[in-house]
């Protein structure tokens, strides 16, 4: 049943250009996006992972005098 | 702005850890006995439960999905709370996928010994429990998204977009590769034949070691890695330009287990010059890890944690430099049915997923159960364990790999092959494979010794099942903070961001799996390939469920070293009625394309009964039941008109005569192997198999015949 459907796809050639067209501009607007980003904003993130247990780091320290 | 309090769920992460540690261990005991098989046929115990055929799938099974699919739920459970600052969406889902995960397990830890098994690799499990994986996993992404989406940090770290896109394209692949057509309870055909089979299985394979083996474990990665030496990723940049072009060149890379195969040039090619493209993000995000580490690398002297991860993503790199190496047809072609490959995946999954679940372990346990590690001394003995070895391991394998297809390929002046006997060329590395089975044994005591230093941790600390936390709700109003239009828009859309990763994955996977289908041209059709007949059919699903395909391939490359030892090369038009396809990946025994008339029924008859008494020196492990065992009639019904509905031509009504052609082809093998001697029953399962061995390569002998 799945051949029926896909032999109603016309033009089929044309796939190749349309695939190499989608992976440049994939790539061209990826590189945008990151050559734009702002500086804050990236030190913002990358320090996400460090400062979400600040809570928990407190306890832990509290934990490790009682040992 | 008030802080709301609220707990982190860590009661599931050690739920989850425990089945890591425990499927770990077991799946590591299970691969080394498959090593040992294969030097040592004894160790196959006789038994049709544990020969190699059934252990092997076992193990990639328990490793691929108990051992680091635990992992990951573990890692993703206990990261993705405290990047998002919320608790998990809801606990009741948090234990509906861990325990219904469990159960898949012991499914698969059930049904595959007892020969259950589609044959298509890494997802061998049959149909009822495809469904119950789409299910769990669906539970998995809804507990996810419920838990980005109630989350109380506006932007999602990197790590979040890949276990997003983990979620996305599994599900995808797992549903596109499972389209099969049930016959019994335990039983289907697949939905795809032959060439179309094994593109979308490879599309399937290769992505499967792209998202369930890598992706979530680069999330993972990007989050203990910073945590572990205590400073930020080296570029942020860098992980998005890593995100998102893995992610979509990944998909886009399957072809190139198939290269020289049937599959038609262009799709090789494809996978080809995707694959050499994917070095560029891969070893972006590998120098990313190793670069967080600059001025810090002391600390990897101290920290285990550290000295795993180091290891992990050193052989990330190894592995995603070798893999495009290996999609080179040159080096395919040296490569490819050989120990090299088990060598590569090691590298990949001893090194990679193993040394990095390893670190993460020794990270949380301490922490969940607020205390120390119970030994560093044993943290860094498991490490130089663990590390000697992989190197155990992979070196053989090399070594292995490379003799092997050297011998397979060597000719004499006169231009015949040195080595006609396969057998030669097998038992030449057997030493190798001693050692690499050494090399296990060597990883899985370090493994035993983590599993000892992680219990003891446990029991001199106290386990916070609720790690009490507070922070700030989200505002409603979103307030842009200043700078043009970038990626930040998309990092406070989850929904959006997750049909964009789907919308990057599915590209690829179209674009490669259409025209296939698609353009007739592809598969050209040979008009004396002709379904195969009831007997055949029944030995073909014996041949599937001993696992046979583990170690025999079908399909002879265009070489001459291969034409001169098996035969005509293999067409794509001759594998149209294959559901599935069983082409192989691994020639432990040599290729069975060409079987037909290559040997008598008699030989067959022997062989099987005693593999070493008809090929002195052979490892191939003998199948008495064989002999017992008789075929159910009853299915013969079932399986024509199954495969009927998947396109086999069968003529209309077959099914009711099927059974008088079955016992007409069965009574004339067995009154063949009366000549020889042997008296056999008609129904046994060995007389169906022998039909089906000896009609490999049959078709395309009739077609030359009509030619001449």
């Amino acid at each position: 049943m799945y051949k029926d459907i896909l032999q109603n796809i016309e033009n089929i050639a044309i796939w190749p250009v349309i695939s190499f067209v989608i992976f440049f501009l994939f790539f061209l607007c990826l590189l945008w996006w990151v050559f734009d980003v702002d500086k804050v904003f990236i030190e913002k993130m990358k320090s996400l992972p460090l400062d979400d247990d600040l809570p928990t780091t407190k306890k832990e320290s509290k934990n490790l005098k009682k040992l | 702005m008030e802080l709301e309090r609220f707990s982190y769920d860590n009661k599931i992460v050690k739920a989850f850890i425990i089945a890591t540690v425990t499927f770990g261990l077991v799946g590591m005991l299970v691969g080394l006995t498959a090593a040992i098989q294969l030097f040592y046929p004894v160790f196959n115990f006789d038994l049709q439960y544990t020969t190699f055929g059934r252990i092997r799938p076992l193990h990639t099974n328990a490793i691929i999905f108990a051992f680091v699919g635990n992992a990951m739920f573990a890692g993703v459970y206990y990261s993705m709370q405290r990047l998002l600052k919320a608790r998990m969406f809801s606990d009741g889902l948090s234990w509906i996928h861990f325990w219904g995960w469990q159960l898949i397990i012991l499914a698969a830890a059930i049904t595959l010994p007892l020969g259950f098994t589609t044959s298509k690799e890494y997802a061998e499990l049959e149909w009822p429990i495809d469904i119950a994986i789409a299910l769990i996993w669906v539970v998995f992404g809804l507990n996810m998204i419920g838990t980005i989406l109630k989350r109380r940090e506006r932007h999602m770290y990197v790590a979040i977009w890949f276990y997003i896109a983990t979620f996305v394209t599994v599900a995808v692949l797992h549903i596109v590769n499972s389209f099969e057509m049930p016959v019994t309870l335990f039983k289907s055909y697949s939905w795809y034949a032959g060439v179309q089979d094994a593109l979308v299985q490879w599309w399937y394979g290769h992505n499967a070691v792209a998202f369930f083996l890598t992706t979530p474990f680069l999330g993972m990665m990007y989050y203990f890695l910073p945590k572990a030496a205590n400073r930020p990723v080296f570029s942020y940049r860098l992980s998005i330009i890593h995100f998102w072009s893995l992610i979509f060149l990944y998909i886009w890379a399957g072809p190139h287990h198939l290269l020289y195969t049937s599959l038609p040039d262009w799709a090789q090619s494809l996978g080809v010059v995707f694959s050499i493209m994917l070095i560029a993000p891969s070893w972006g995000g590998m120098l990313n890890g190793l670069m967080t580490l600059r001025g810090a690398w002391d600390r990897v002297r101290e920290e285990p944690v550290l000295k795993f991860m180091v290891v992990a993503v050193t052989a990330y790199g190894m592995a995603t430099l070798e893999g495009p190496l290996l999609s080179l047809k040159n080096v395919n072609a040296i490569a490819h049915f050989t120990d090299w490959i088990v060598a590569h995946v090691h590298v990949g999954g001893l090194g990679w997923n193993g040394f990095l679940i390893f670190g993460m372990l020794y990270w949380m346990v301490p922490r969940m159960w607020s205390t120390k590690l119970y030994s560093i001394k044993l943290a860094n003995l498991h490490f130089w364990l663990g590390t000697l070895g992989i190197i155990f391991y992979a070196l053989p394998m090399y070594v292995s790999g490379v003799v092997q297809s050297l011998m397979w390929k060597e000719f004499n002046p006169e231009g015949f092959l040195v080595y006609k006997n396969f057998l030669e060329t097998t038992v030449q590395i057997l030493p190798l494979h001693m050692l690499r089975a050494m090399g296990g044994a060597i990883y899985l005591t370090g493994a035993i010794i983590m599993t000892y230093n992680l219990i003891k941790t446990a029991y001199q600390g106290k386990f916070i099942a609720n790690e009490e936390t507070e922070a700030a709700p989200l505002s409603k109003e979103y307030v842009a903070s200043s700078g043009g239009w970038h990626h930040r828009v998309l990092e406070h859309k989850p929904m959006l961001f997750t049909v964009l990763a789907l919308v990057a994955i599915l590209i690829g996977g179209i674009i490669e799996l259409v025209p296939t289908f698609l353009i007739k041209s592809n598969i050209p059709t040979i008009s004396s390939v002709k379904p195969y007949t009831p007997l055949e059919l029944h030995g073909r699903d014996i041949y599937i469920r001993e696992g046979c395909v583990n170690c025999h391939t079908q399909m002879v490359r265009p070489f001459r070293s291969e034409t001169e030892r098996y035969g005509e090369y293999s067409k794509a038009g001759e594998f149209v009625y294959d559901h599935p396809f069983l082409w192989g990946s691994k020639r432990t025994g040599p290729d069975l394309h060409r079987m037909n008339g290559k040997y008598s029924n008699a030989w067959h008859y022997n062989h099987l009964l005693a593999p070493d008494a008809v090929s002195t020196g052979s490892i191939m492990p003998p199948y008495p039941w064989l002999f017992e065992q008789t075929i159910d009639k009853d299915l013969t019904r079932g399986k024509i008109r199954a495969l009927r509905k998947i396109g086999v031509p069968y003529e209309t009504d077959y099914e009711n005569t099927a059974n008088d052609d079955l016992d007409k082809q069965a009574s004339e093998i067995t009154a063949n192997l009366k000549v020889d001697g042997i008296e056999v029953a008609p129904d046994v399962e060995i007389v169906a198999l022998i039909a089906y061995l000896q009609r490999l390569g049959k078709d395309i002998k009739v077609q030359k015949m009509a030619e001449k």
